[in-house]
C-alpha cells in the first residue's frame, strides 16, 4: 500500500506501484485536470507539482511519490485565483486549452523558485511545455504579469 | 413542423418561411435545462444582406429555428446553443455572442450549451473549412433579432404602447417615454405567446449600436474552467463501470492482423481482457484500422499490457511504401505534362519563346496533426442504443457513422461533443469514436479508447505529400508572360475510394487553379499520384504546399530580375480586378458563390500593402537577418505575412518578428482572430522547421514529439503583430482558423534567402542551413 498526499488529501494505492502517477490521478481518483499529451516527458501537459517541484506525472511512478505531497491544477488554489491563473485569464492565453493546466503548473513552479524571472528565464523554464495551438506569446506575457502581481 | 433548410431549398431562401408557435412541451423537448421562453421563429429575408454563402449546400444545410438555439428562463438567464465544435478558435463563444448581440442581452447573463450531434435539428455541424462564422453570422443575427423583437412586442402589449416605442437595452425592454422597464426573464413567458415577427417587421441592429460584435472585449466562455482544470475534454469523461482501452493497430496502412499472443499482456496488473478489434480494409473512409485491444482498469495498465503483446501482422500492398523513393516518383511525374485543370492562352509556346524561364520545384512531405489531445472517445452501448462522448469536429457525421457501423438507427445514437484539445482536421474523422463504440458493444460496458501520442503519429490521416513545380517565362523586360504549375500529390479522395489518382476540385481549388496573378498564358496541371497511406485534411490542406511554392516562386522571379520581392508580388497580382476563372471547369471556391466571394485582387493587394506598411517592409535589419513576404487567399480570406528571420553562423534560425495582415471580411471577435493568427505563425514555423512524416517499409518512421518536433516557446517568434483589415459595410465574413498558416512558410523561406542567399525548396528546413 502506497500512501501519498494529493491536494492536501491522504490517498492510498495498492495496485501496480510502477503505475505512472498521471493514471492514478486521472483514472483512479478522477482528477482529470492533469492532461495526457505524450507519455514520454516531451510535452508538459501532465505537469504537477510534487513538494515544490514541477514534475511530469506521465513518467513518474506512484511509488516514487510515496509519502510526498502532490499538487494538481485542481489544488493549485481553492477558487482558481492563484496569481498565475488570474494572469492567464487577464492575458486571454488559451486557445483549445488542453495544454494549459500543464503550462500553469509549470509557471507556478517557476515563480516559486524565481519570483521575477527574466524574458529568457521564462522562455527556458517553459520550454518543456508544448502548446500546439501556439499560445506562446501570451504564455510569456502571462508569466510576466503573474510575476509582477495582477 | 421544423424550419429546416435543406440544401436544395436554401437558395430560394429569399422569402420568409412559415411561422410556428410552440408549446411548453416543445420547450421541454428543446432546452429543458433552461426552461421558460423559447422562441419559435421565422426566418428573415436574406435580401437584407448583400451576399450569399454556401451554407445551404452543406449536409443538412442551415436550420434557422431559434427554438432550437435560444431559451430564456424566468430568472433572465439566456441559454444559447453552440452547435459547432470548440477546438480553440473560440467559436463556442463567438456564435452565441452574435445571438446575444442582436438580442441586446447582457453577456454575463448568457449561458452557452453545447449541442450534441444532430444535424436534422441544428443544421450542419462540421466544424471545418474555416466556415463557422462565414456560414452562421447572418443566421445567428436573425435568430437573435427575432428573439429581441418578440420580447419588445410582449413588453409593448403589457404597457399598452406601440411596439415602436420600446426597445431592448441590456437585458431589459425599456419604454423611453415613461421610463418603464421589464427584464428579459419577466417577459419570457409573454414573449413566448407573441406572434413571431415576419421579415418586414424584423430589424437588425445597426453596426454603430454593437456592444460585442467586432469589439474583442469578451473572453471565451471556457476561460475560467480551462485555468482551473475543470474544462472537460474527451479524455475527461468518466462513467461508472467504465473500462480503459488502448489498441495495437496494423503498422502499415491496409495491413492485417495475422496472430497475437495475449498471455504476457494478461499478466500485467490491471489488465482485464485482450481481444481482437474489428478493422476495415483500406480505403474505407473513417472506419477503424482494427488490431488488438487491451482492456484494463486504467489507461496506464492498458498501455503496459499492449507493450507486452506479441503481434504478427501482414503488411499488405503498402508494405513497400518508402518516402525517399516516392519523392523521386513525384518529381519525375511533375516534369511531364499532366491533366490540365486551368488553361489560359498558350503557356507551352510562351515558355518556349520566353527570354528567360525561372523554374522551381518544391517539396513538402506528409505532416501529422499532433493536436495536443490525442484522439480519444468514450462509448456506452446498451442494446441497440449507443451514447458517445468525444472531441469530434463532425458531430453529425460521427452520429451517422456510429449508427452505420453498429447497424442501429441514427436516432439511437447520441453524440455528446466535449471540448476538443485541438483538432486541425484530425478530429473530422471519427475512427476513434467508432473504435470505442465497437469495443463497448463487445464487452457490454462503457469504454474509453485512448490513443497514445505514438498511435496518433503512426496512424494519422496525414497531410498529403507533394511536389509543386512551377515554370515562369519572362520576356526581355522581365515581365512574366507564362506560368505553368504542376501539382502532384495523393488526394484525400484516396481515403474514400480506391484508385483515386487525381486531386479533387476542393484540393485543386486551394492555391492551384485559383492562382490570382495577371499573366497572359497560364497552365495548371495535375499529374497522377497514388496514395499509400491514409490522407486527410490538415489545417489549410493543399494551401500549405501551394502557397509555399507560388510565393517562393515570386521571390525567385524577383531575384532573377533584380527587383524587390514586395514590388514583384504586387506586379504579379496586377490590376485591382475580379479574377476570371471561367476557364476552370469546377473552381470550387471553398463552396461559396463566386459573386459573393470572388477572388478580388484589390483585397489581395490591400493586405500586402498593409503588412508592408505596418510591418515596415524594407527596414534595415542587422547582419544575418532577413525579411521575407508572402500573401495567399484561402478559405475566401486574404492574408499577407512578413517574417524577419535571423540565421547565426551555425545555421540556427530564430524569428525576431512576424507581421500579418488579414482581411476576413466582417468579423465577430478580433481578439480571437489575433490568437488564431499568432497560432498560425507557430504552426507555420513548426512545419517549416521540422514537419516531416516519412515512411520506410510502409511504416511511419516517427513516433512522438522527439522525432516529430513542434515549435516550443524558446524558439517561438519574439513578437507576432496582427493587423485586421476593417470590413466594408457589406463585406461577407470569411475564414480565420486556417488562412493564417499558408503564407507563413514561404515568408520565412524568403526571409532566409534574404538573410543567407540560400534558397530552400524542400521542407522541412531541418539541417539545410547548417551546411
Ligand atoms: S504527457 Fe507527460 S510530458 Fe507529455
Ligand atoms: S491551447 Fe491548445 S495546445 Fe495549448
Amino acid at each position: 500500500m502506497i500512501k501519498l498526499k494529493i491536494n492536501g488529501q491522504e490517498q492510498s494505492w495498492d495496485g501496480d506501484p510502477d503505475l505512472p502517477l498521471i493514471w492514478l490521478l486521472r483514472d483512479e481518483i478522477g482528477l482529470t485536470g492533469t492532461k495526457f499529451g505524450c507519455g514520454q516527458a516531451l510535452c508538459g501537459s501532465c505537469t504537477v507539482i510534487v513538494d515544490k517541484e514541477a514534475v511530469r506525472s506521465c513518467i513518474t511512478s506512484v511509488k516514487d511519490v510515496a509519502g510526498r505531497e502532490v499538487t494538481t491544477i485542481e489544488g493549485l488554489h481553492p477558487t482558481g485565483d492563484h496569481a498565475v491563473q488570474k494572469a492567464w485569464r487577464q492575458a486571454n492565453v488559451p486557445q483549445c486549452g488542453f495544454c494549459q493546466a500543464g503550462q500553469i503548473m509549470q509557471a507556478a513552479a517557476l515563480l516559486m523558485d524565481n519570483p521575477k524571472p527574466s524574458h529568457d528565464q521564462i522562455r527556458e523554464a517553459m520550454s518543456g511545455n508544448i502548446c500546439r495551438c501556439g499560445c506562446y506569446q501570451r504564455i510569456e506575457n502571462a508569466v510576466h504579469l503573474a510575476s509582477t502581481g495582477v | 413542423m421544423n424550419f429546416i433548410q435543406n440544401p436544395g431549398k436554401l437558395r430560394g431562401f429569399e422569402k420568409s418561411i412559415s411561422i410556428e408557435k410552440i408549446t411548453r412541451r416543445n420547450i421541454l423537448k428543446g432546452l429543458s435545462a433552461a426552461g421558460g421562453f423559447v422562441l419559435a421563429a421565422p426566418v428573415m429575408s436574406r435580401q437584407a444582406f448583400a451576399y450569399q454563402t454556401g451554407a445551404g449546400a452543406m449536409p443538412h444545410g442551415i436550420v434557422l429555428d431559434p427554438r432550437v438555439f435560444v431559451a430564456i428562463a424566468p430568472d433572465g438567464i439566456v441559454t444559447i446553443v453552440a452547435h459547432r465544435s470548440e477546438m480553440g478558435t473560440g467559436v463556442r463563444t463567438s456564435l452565441p455572442l452574435v445571438v446575444a448581440e442582436e438580442m441586446d442581452a447582457d453577456w454575463s447573463k448568457v449561458r452557452v450549451q453545447q449541442a450534441h450531434g444532430d444535424e436534422v435539428r441544428y443544421g450542419n455541424q462540421d466544424t471545418d473549412g474555416s466556415r463557422s462564422t462565414r456560414h452562421y453570422l447572418v443566421p445567428m443575427r436573425q435568430i437573435g433579432a427575432a428573439a429581441r423583437t418578440m420580447l419588445e412586442q410582449a413588453a409593448a402589449r403589457r404597457w399598452g404602447v406601440p411596439a415602436a416605442e420600446v426597445k431592448a437595452v441590456n437585458h431589459e425592454i425599456v419604454h423611453g417615454a415613461s421610463g418603464r422597464k421589464l427584464g428579459f426573464g419577466e417577459l419570457a413567458s409573454d414573449a413566448a405567446r407573441e406572434s413571431v415577427p415576419g421579415m418586414e417587421g424584423l430589424k437588425l441592429k445597426e453596426a454603430k449600436d454593437f456592444r460585442y460584435l467586432g469589439k474583442g472585449q469578451v473572453g471565451i466562455v471556457d476561460l475560467h474552467d480551462i485555468t482551473t482544470g475543470a474544462a472537460r475534454y474527451g479524455a475527461d469523461v468518466r462513467l461508472p463501470g467504465m473500462k480503459y482501452a488502448v489498441i495495437a493497430r496494423p503498422p502499415v496502412t491496409g495491413g492485417k492482423l495475422v496472430s497475437f499472443d495475449p498471455d504476457a499482456a494478461l499478466k500485467v496488473p490491471g489488465v482485464e481482457k485482450v481481444m481482437q478489434a474489428r478493422g476495415w480494409p483500406w480505403p474505407s473512409k473513417f472506419q477503424p484500422l482494427g488490431g488488438v485491444a487491451v482492456i484494463a482498469r486504467n489507461t496506464g495498465a492498458a498501455i503496459k499490457g499492449r507493450d507486452a503483446l506479441k503481434l504478427v501482422w501482414d503488411d499488405g500492398a503498402n508494405g513497400k511504401y518508402d518516402s525517399v523513393a516516392y519523392r523521386k516518383e513525384l518529381e519525375e511525374v511533375a516534369r511531364k505534362p499532366g491533366l490540365v485543370v486551368r488553361k489560359e492562352g498558350d503557356a507551352d509556346s510562351a515558355l518556349k519563346n520566353a527570354d528567360k524561364v525561372v523554374v522551381g520545384e518544391y517539396y513538402l512531405p506528409h505532416l501529422a496533426h499532433v493536436s495536443m489531445e490525442p484522439p480519444v472517445a468514450v462509448a456506452d452501448v446498451k442494446g441497440d442504443k449507443c451514447e458517445i462522448w468525444a472531441p469530434v469536429q463532425s458531430p453529425g457525421g460521427t452520429r451517422e457513422d456510429v449508427a452505420k457501423t453498429l447497424g442501429i438507427p441514427e436516432g439511437n445514437v447520441t453524440v455528446n461533443v466535449t471540448l476538443l484539445g485541438g483538432g486541425f482536421g484530425r478530429k473530422s474523422k471519427c475512427d476513434f469514436a467508432l473504435e470505442a463504440a465497437l469495443l463497448s458493444k463487445e464487452i457490454g460496458a462503457p469504454v474509453k479508447v485512448q490513443w497514445t501520442r505514438e498511435d496518433d503519429v503512426r496512424h494519422d490521416f496525414l497531410h498529403t505529400v507533394s511536389v509543386e513545380r512551377i515554370e515562369a517565362g519572362l520576356d526581355k523586360s522581365g515581365k512574366v508572360i507564362a506560368w505553368r504549375h504542376r501539382s502532384v500529390a495523393p488526394s484525400i479522395a484516396s481515403t474514400f475510394a480506391a484508385g483515386a489518382v487525381h486531386q479533387a476540385p476542393f484540393e485543386l481549388g486551394m492555391g492551384l487553379i485559383d492562382m490570382p496573378f495577371e499573366i497572359a498564358n497560364i497552365s495548371c496541371e495535375n499529374p497522377e499520384a497514388a496514395a499509400h497511406a491514409r490522407i486527410g485534411w490538415f489545417r489549410s490542406v493543399s494551401n500549405v504546399p501551394r502557397a509555399f511554392a507560388v510565393q517562393s516562386m515570386v521571390a525567385e522571379i524577383a531575384q532573377a530580375t533584380g527587383r524587390d520581392p514586395k514590388d514583384m508580388l504586387l506586379e504579379l497580382i496586377g490590376s485591382p480586378r475580379i479574377v476570371n476563372l471561367s476557364s476552370v471547369k469546377d473552381p470550387w471556391n471553398y463552396g461559396e458563390p463566386y459573386d459573393s466571394y470572388p477572388i478580388d485582387t484589390a483585397r489581395l493587394r490591400k493586405v500586402v500593402e498593409l503588412v508592408a506598411e505596418k510591418g515596415e517592409w524594407g527596414r534595415a535589419v542587422p547582419k544575418g537577418h532577413g525579411l521575407g513576404i508572402a500573401v495567399h487567399r484561402s478559405f475566401v480570406s486574404y492574408v499577407a505575412t512578413i517574417v524577419e528571420v535571423a540565421v547565426d553562423d551555425k545555421g540556427k534560425l530564430t524569428v525576431p518578428r512576424v507581421d500579418t495582415a488579414i482581411d476576413c471580411g466582417t468579423y465577430v471577435n478580433p481578439e480571437r482572430i489575433q490568437s488564431q493568427i499568432e497560432g498560425a505563425a507557430i504552426m507555420g514555423l513548426s512545419l517549416a522547421k521540422y514537419g516531416e512524416i516519412s515512411f520506410k517499409d510502409g511504416k511511419v518512421q516517427q513516433k512522438n514529439f522527439d522525432d516529430f518536433p513542434v515549435v516550443r516557446i524558446d524558439e517561438s517568434p519574439q513578437v507576432t503583430n496582427v493587423y485586421i483589415v476593417p470590413p466594408g459595410p457589406d463585406t461577407p465574413p470569411s475564414g480565420v482558423g486556417e488562412p493564417g498558416v499558408p503564407p507563413f512558410a514561404p515568408a520565412l523561406i524568403n526571409a532566409i534567402f534574404a538573410a543567407t542567399g540560400k534558397r530552400i525548396r524542400s521542407l522541412p528546413i531541418g539541417k539545410q542551413l547548417e551546411a
